[in-house]
């Protein structure tokens, strides 16, 4: 079973409730693809056994067959390619979707692999973490997004971490996830964002529930909202000042506040329930 | 017969200079001896991305010889550069007036991509810089 962790807004908590839902299940698998920024692996506390490059298929010319046609270049949506008088390839538009050597008459391009990141693999205890790391400049995430995707586990449980947002790279993310939890703060912006990532996540039809972080904070009816919202909270996690300072220390809070650890496996039990009903 | 591409707001050679290269509404391509123009809606003007490729690419399908616009990305410029197209910077007026300044020869050719706010300061300081020159010279010239 796959369950992510998504937000719209950023700095509400994805990565404390993805750490924190993986200790207290333990023997699970935890995927953070925010990799533009991936943090999990610091909150954890994994150490990094392996490194894989990540690579995309990439045009090249072969310049004694290409007949400076355009054919690949009116092809190609994102612009990657222009033709004047020689051909320029701009690899960091392209999204390797192949298109240009199909329509090519001539079978004068071909495809090389390039490097755009790197997956990271460890472990922690018995919950293994995998994360991607896009390289700096590129702009296509979802290709690490859809290497670190590849080692969910197929016969466990599979936390996947999002990044903030509701655009590519957090689609890429969630889809195909067996359940959705969006972590939100009680303040307006919080909501603000969490109602656009739901208008995200209703069309791809994944069930979803909300868990209010730092609740209690500010005056804001998050209760409303989320009725407003047909959205079910599933857990609020208090605006607390001993989460709040274990937070600071890099501990995650399940491992010092074992009621916590409780919650989070009920909480398991109650998306498992809900995941059954939908099956 | 040399063809000049001025990036515009509108469609006429009283429309305004567009100083965007790649989002420009549109391209009027000009014959600079008759004055015979042709205006290009931009459709790269709202792509997602990629736009200077794109607008370099429609501009060198209509076998432009010069461009004039404000500043060009670092993508368009290597494009328009392997297109033998060369780049002259004019952020106002219309699209008339640019094209008799370049007659005249007073725009600057753009000094290349990332320093296109630079290369939009130059090409000003340098033009005001050499008229002044010239006048000086003359007027010694027939006084002595």
């Amino acid at each position: 079973m796959k369950i992510a962790v998504a937000s719209g807004k950023g700095g509400t908590g994805k990565t404390t409730v993805a750490v924190n839902l993986a200790l207290a299940l333990d023997n699970v698998s935890i995927l953070d693809c925010d990799v533009e920024e991936p943090n999990d692996h610091i909150l954890l506390g994994a150490d990094i056994d392996e490194q894989i490059p990540v690579t995309v298929p990439t045009p090249r010319v072969n310049m004694d067959s290409c007949i400076l046609c355009k054919k690949c270049s009116e092809f190609c949506e994102f612009h990657a390619i222009f033709i004047g008088k020689k051909v320029i390839i701009y690899d960091q538009l392209c999204h390797s979707c192949g298109g240009c050597k199909m329509v090519c008459p001539t079978n004068a391009i071909y495809e090389i692999e390039r490097e755009v990141g790197t997956i990271y693999v460890g472990y922690k205890g018995n919950i293994r973490l995998v994360y991607g790391k896009l390289n700096i400049g590129e702009p296509v995430a979802t290709s690490v997004i859809k290497a670190v995707k590849k080692y969910a586990n197929p016969n466990g449980i599979t936390i996947i971490d999002a990044s903030p947002g509701t655009s590519c790279p957090v689609i890429e993310t969630i889809q195909n996830s067996d359940y959705l939890l969006l972590v939100t703060e009680p303040t307006p912006f919080g909501f603000h964002d969490l109602s656009m990532a739901i208008d995200v996540v209703r069309p791809l039809g994944i069930p979803f529930g909300v868990i209010v972080n730092k609740a209690g904070l500010g005056g804001f009816d998050y209760k409303i909202r989320c009725k407003e919202l047909d959205a079910p909270i599933v857990m609020e996690i208090p605006f607390d000042k001993r989460i709040a300072e274990l937070y600071s220390r890099g501990a995650p809070f399940v491992e010092e506040l074992p009621e916590w650890r409780e919650r989070f496996q009920d909480l398991l039990a109650r998306i498992k329930r809900e995941v059954e009903v939908i099956d | 017969m040399t063809k000049i591409c001025v990036t515009s707001t509108g469609p006429t050679l009283e429309s305004q200079v567009d100083p965007r290269f790649g989002r420009c509404q549109y391209f009027v391509i000009v014959d600079p001896e008759t004055m015979q123009f042709d205006a290009i809606p931009n459709d790269a003007a709202s792509a997602a991305g990629g736009a200077g490729i794109r607008a370099a690419q429609t501009v060198s399908s209509y076998g432009v010889n010069v461009v004039i616009t404000g500043s060009v990305g670092p993508n368009a410029y290597p494009a328009l550069q392997s297109a033998g197209i060369r780049i002259m910077t004019s952020t106002i007026g219309t699209v008339e007036e640019v094209v008799e300044r370049y007659k005249q020869g007073t725009l600057t050719e753009i000094a290349g991509a990332g320093l296109s706010h630079l290369g939009m300061g130059g090409g000003r300081g340098g033009g005001f810089g050499r008229g002044g020159g010239r006048g000086r010279g003359r007027g010694r010239g027939g006084g002595w």
